[in-house]
């Protein structure tokens, strides 16, 4: 038995690399040994795209397009299909865990420099994934064809219009009408379904790529190409990828599933915050609700476009805050990669960010007050410090000297 | 391939030459594909003017029509609210109604509107295109005891007056925008048709 697929398997590579690429990226791919529990959010997120493509597919089967069709259709399949109730929460629970996951592994090359050099590309190829996933999130989001899906939309491209000369009709095109109707919904479903993941799985791959050109990063922020065994040329901190972390990120996958479970099964609307109430009224383009507001993921970049008091100039803060992202590999003048070898400042600026991002996420999400567009402008600050006061604070910080190799 | 040849420049031009006719190709090639993306025949002939019958509508009262998808009201106003007008002026951003894009000719006047009584205008916020509430002067609001009546956006805050005049300091920044309409009786408006001419 053994012998036949071995001979299949020589058979086989003569005609495609299989066993070439299986040692490329997985079995002689050495990754560092000092991994800890922030590595796990890179393969994580490699499941919930599989998951959401899947649980999607399925979802497309029973869904309908149409302005005058699409909000029954959901809860057809809500009622009508069987288990449809099931793929929908997997799938809308899912997006919300998609952006939870990427914003923890952001955060953890943040904290660990993991888009400093030579991984700037790597990080601005995440950035792109981070922006695609946002707008296949958007178009997403129209397709329920509820009060929020309607006036959300309608807001999101209104942001064109602000956009001076060109704007109006840039939006007109965005919506393929006057107004957000059918003609949207429809090109919104075609990008939800296929243009997207097109991308996002291309994407995805390019990054593999790049990250296994390049090699991981690791809490130490210590190039381990550094330090080879002249024998072998292999990393002496290297392990291969397989089968070490791939068992390591079993023990990953296990724990996400128990959690996502709880959620899909017992809270899959989580309080209105992944499942937003007016949500489940039809879209009705003559009342817009009392309050709206964007899903959880969205609020904090929502929050800055409200505390700018001029239209376009809140656009263009949103979009800057978004934008910066790209610039951060050459923001960082920091002679070590690592937070644990950063100084005080570092570690200061970054508890600072984090509290201003939370903050922003939270204030996206109220109705707006004086009160609170004064702490929305605040924290819209500190946001921008962070990024554009790095290439200061990072290179006046006292640093501790980085070992040689990884610490246990 | 000779590599060994001196003078490249044939070489540089060719490859040049051919970039440039190839993308002059791909540029038009994408025309279709992004006309295909706008606003079909079928949309843009979706626009039919709409006919409104307002001898029902009471003093204050607020009826709301569908024009192109959008929501477009007729506000009947009271001898107060009209009278109330001039005097919100020091708080408007445009009382004059000067940004010409936001009213038809006609309709830029005090009370922005062909008959002084009847305001219609579309319902949507001309920030980020939130359909504002009407909130009258008596009605339950927090917009401070001196609110003279008129539309509240709820998405981010924006004010206007009875003629659609957006107030100073809120994200909104023009004023409510008066759809081509006309009188075709006393007690009938068609939307969608300029006032004493043809169709827009």
């Amino acid at each position: 038995m053994s012998k036949i697929l071995i001979t299949g398997l020589e058979w086989i590579d003569v005609r495609y690399p299989l066993s070439k690429m299986w040692n490329e990226h997985l079995a002689q791919y050495y990754a560092p040994k000092n991994f800890n529990v922030w590595y796990y959010f890179g393969s994580l997120a490699l499941l919930v795209l599989v998951l959401q493509i899947v649980t999607g597919v399925f979802l497309a089967t029973n869904y309908k397009p149409d302005s005058t069709m699409a909000f029954a259709s959901v809860e057809y399949i809500m009622r009508d299909v069987d288990y449809g109730w099931l793929l929908r929460y997997l799938h809308s629970s899912g997006s919300s865990f998609f952006f939870i996951i990427v914003y923890l592994h952001m955060f953890r090359a943040l904290m660990y420099g993991s888009y400093r050099k030579p991984r700037e590309l790597l990080w601005i190829i995440g950035v792109f994934i981070y922006l695609c996933l946002m707008a296949e999130s958007f178009f997403g989001y129209l397709l329920p064809w509820g009060q929020m899906s309607f006036w959300g939309a309608q807001v999101i491209i209104s942001l064109f219009g602000a956009i001076p000369y060109i704007g109006e009709e840039l939006a007109v095109w965005v919506r393929g009408d006057f107004v957000i109707g059918d003609a949207t919904l429809n090109r919104f479903f075609v990008y939800h379904v296929a243009l997207m993941p097109m991308i996002l799985l291309a994407l995805a791959v390019v990054h593999i790529i790049a990250l296994h050109e390049v090699g991981s990063n690791n809490p130490d922020g210590i190039e381990i190409k550094k330090n080879k065994d002249p024998a072998t040329g292999i990393p002496f901190d290297g392990i291969p990828f397989h089968p070490y972390y791939t068992v390591k990120d079993i023990v990953g996958v296990s724990v996400f599933l128990f959690i996502f479970c709880v959620v899909v099964f017992y809270a899959p609307e989580f309080g209105g915050y992944f499942l937003e109430k007016n949500n489940f009224f039809p879209a009705d383009p003559m009342t817009t609700p009392e309050h709206i507001e964007p899903l959880w993921y969205f609020t904090p970049f929502y929050a800055i476009l409200r505390a700018v008091p001029d239209k376009f100039l809140g656009v263009v803060a949103m979009g800057a805050s978004i934008i910066v992202l790209f610039f951060l590999p050459w923001l960082d003048r920091s002679p070590v990669k690592s937070i644990r070898y950063k100084g005080w400042i570092f570690k200061f600026a970054l508890f600072l960010f984090v509290i201003s991002f939370f903050g922003l996420g939270y204030l996206g999400m109220q109705p707006p007050t004086p009160m609170k567009t004064l702490f929305a402008q605040i924290f819209s600050t500190i946001y921008f410090a962070f990024f554009l006061l790095m290439p200061w604070y990072s290179s006046i910080d006292k640093t501790k000297p980085v070992p040689e190799r990884v610490t246990d | 391939m000779t590599e060994d040849i001196d003078d490249k420049s044939k070489r540089r031009f060719l490859i040049a030459a051919t970039t440039v006719v190839g993308a002059v190709g791909v540029g038009f090639t994408a025309v279709p594909f992004v006309a295909s993306l706008r606003p079909s025949a079928r949309t843009q002939a979706a626009g039919a003017p709409v006919e409104v019958d307002i001898s029902k509508l009471e003093l204050g009262q607020r009826l709301i029509v569908e024009w192109r998808g959008k929501p477009v009201w007729v506000v009947r106003r009271t001898e107060k609210s009209l009278a109330d007008l001039p005097s919100l002026e020091v708080k408007l951003r445009d009382p004059n109604s000067d940004v010409t894009d936001q009213q038809p000719t006609y309709a830029k006047n005090e009370t922005r509107s062909i008959k002084p009584e009847y305001l219609v205008v579309i319902g949507i916020c001309t920030h980020l295109g939130c359909s504002p509430s009407y909130v009258k002067e008596d009605d339950s609001h927090d917009l401070g005891s001196d609110w003279k009546g008129g539309f509240f956006c709820p998405c981010h805050g924006s004010f206007f007056d009875l003629a659609g005049r957006v107030y100073r300091s809120v994200p909104a920044p023009t004023n409510l925008v008066v759809p081509p309409h006309t009188y075709i009786s006393d007690t009938r408006i068609v939307v969608g048709i300029d006032h004493r001419q043809g169709v827009a």
